[in-house]
């Protein structure tokens, strides 16, 4: 069967084959002229056009996906902002350091966010107000240190996770979902960093947490729900734990890091918001 | 020749068994062959117009389609392992006893990634790779932990550059799921280095690497004895 054949069973089933692929090429053609001369700080506008481009209108779910990502990025950017503006709490200058890097981070993934959502057409959500006690949780998290690390801590492993969760809802659109890998492995870095933090605290040190999530381990009951079902063993109808000497139980739930529903994340995130 | 085996001999010279099928993994390589007969078009196009002779079909083929891009995650997860197997088994002058802890999880994450792609790919998975680290002094904090800075870098900006060339949507979750604990890692691995870097190379927008395959394999090559055939993973 030749490529021609191919396409001639394709159009049987599906009479517009050859137009799509034609528009859908000439948009990627053109995407990759534009982004020769694109200076970086353009990118989410083309990405955003990009999507129109290829597909004439841009899909409902990936825009929401995007406004998903707009929502956490919101609290964390504020989160981390606001921290940074109380000194006193930090016990040195490396920890404020960290939560500057971070808080620019975030900071630059909600401005790349709502350009990709304005681009591609569509309307960025409004920033929540945010309420950082956790309601009935009650926390202080801007007057206590360890308390400030254990929610940075649970957003950044909720974000991984929820980006995670959306990677195959942005399959079709190739760019958006590598910008959304970019920013889900930059989480996980401020994860491992803000988890290590906590092991080393002078205060309160954690020495049984490591920068990875050991089966569904976490010794703060409020943000437990963070944590459920990072003790998957199986991947793929493939057993870890066993799959070599090395790899216990432990190691084999701390290679893979699990998703979360975007009703999970929702639920955690709820918490926080007014 | 244009479709090639996935697999010619291995390393040490044994064949490796074809293990039990399971669904999961039937389901897979069904999704995996749509993939390559996909991918086996585009090859055609693409060694018609090269014009420059870059063609060369010599060494390990990874296969066509999703299999070739596991089997080209599988390669790096054997040279990670094979890296940190020889970090723990000849710790470095002054290593702490949190360092060699934290190294010997890698090195047992980095084992579970490299056995898990084996028995996912089965009887499509590339031989073992020969892994030369001989410009690397493992008695050197300093050297062991820049090469582990280079490898954990490399590894999340493959991962990140090959999830849009992954078509079965449960292998793009898989990938994922590797992905961020290679993060943890390389975030790690520079925190021992020099405390707060964990992500400083993040671009302007708070973006982490990527890069092609080819970029990968091309700063992975000089730890890679065994020759690998890159032509047919997507570009």
């Amino acid at each position: 069967m030749n490529l021609q054949n191919i396409f001639n069973e394709i159009e049987k089933i599906d009479p517009e084959i050859n137009e799509r692929l034609d528009t859908r090429r000439d948009a990627m053609k053109q995407f990759r002229n534009i982004g020769r001369v694109l200076a970086l700080s353009a990118l989410p506008i083309a990405l955003g056009s990009m999507l129109k481009k290829a597909y004439g209108r841009t899909p409902a779910d990936v825009l929401g996906v995007l406004n998903y990502a707009l929502t956490l990025e919101y609290l964390e950017a504020e989160y981390y902002s606001t921290a940074i503006t109380r000194t006193s709490l930090f016990p040195n200058a490396a920890s404020l350091g960290a939560f500057t890097t971070i808080a620019n981070h975030e900071n630059a993934h909600v401005t790349l966010l709502k350009s990709a959502i304005t681009g591609a057409g569509g309307t960025p959500v409004t920033k929540p107000t945010f309420d950082f006690t956790g309601g009935s949780l009650n926390l202080k998290p801007f007057q206590d240190y360890p308390t400030l690390l254990i929610l940075a801590q649970a957003f950044e492993d909720t974000g991984v996770r929820a980006y995670k969760g959306k990677a195959t809802v942005l399959m079709e659109n190739p760019a958006v979902l590598t910008v959304a890998l970019q920013i889900h492995s930059i989480e996980a870095r401020h994860a491992a960093h803000i988890r290590y933090m906590r092991r080393n605290l002078t205060s309160a040190p954690q020495p049984a947490l490591k920068p990875w999530i050991t089966n569904a381990e976490n010794n703060v009951p409020a943000i437990q729900p963070v944590y459920a079902g990072e003790d998957n063993q199986v991947q793929a109808g493939v057993t870890i734990t066993g799959i070599a000497s090395q790899v216990d139980k432990a190691a084999a739930t701390e290679a893979f890091d699990e998703f979360l529903t975007e009703d999970q994340v929702l639920d955690i995130a709820s918490l926080f918001i007014k | 020749m244009l479709i090639r085996k996935t697999r010619s001999v291995t390393s040490d010279g044994k064949e490796e068994g074809i293990a039990m099928p399971n669904v999961h993994r039937r389901a897979f390589l069904k999704y995996a062959g749509m993939g390559a007969a996909i991918l086996t078009a585009g090859s055609i196009a693409s060694c018609s117009s090269d014009e420059d002779g870059g063609m060369v079909d010599e060494g390990v083929s990874l296969g066509t389609g999703d299999v070739s891009v596991l089997n080209y995650a599988y390669a790096l997860e054997q040279l990670e392992a094979a890296f940190y197997t020889q970090v723990v088994a000849t710790p470095y002058s002054g290593i702490s006893d949190v360092e060699l802890t934290l190294l010997t999880d890698i090195r047992n994450h980095e084992i579970a990634h490299r056995e898990f792609f084996k028995k996912a790919l089965a009887s499509g998975a590339i031989p073992n790779l020969t892994v030369d680290f001989s410009s690397i002094n493992f008695s050197s904090r300093d050297a062991v932990l820049g090469a582990a800075k280079t490898f954990e870098d490399l590894g999340v900006a493959a991962y990140n550059g090959a999830g849009k060339f992954i078509k079965t949507a449960e292998y793009l979750v898989l990938a994922g799921k590797i992905v961020s604990v290679e993060a943890r890692h390389a975030a790690l691995i520079r925190d021992l280095i020099s405390n707060g870097s964990f992500a400083s190379d993040a671009d302007a927008q708070g973006l982490d690497f990527v890069k092609t395959p080819q970029e990968v394999f091309a700063a992975a090559g000089a730890y890679i004895k065994t020759k690998v055939n890159t032509n047919t993973l997507p570009k």
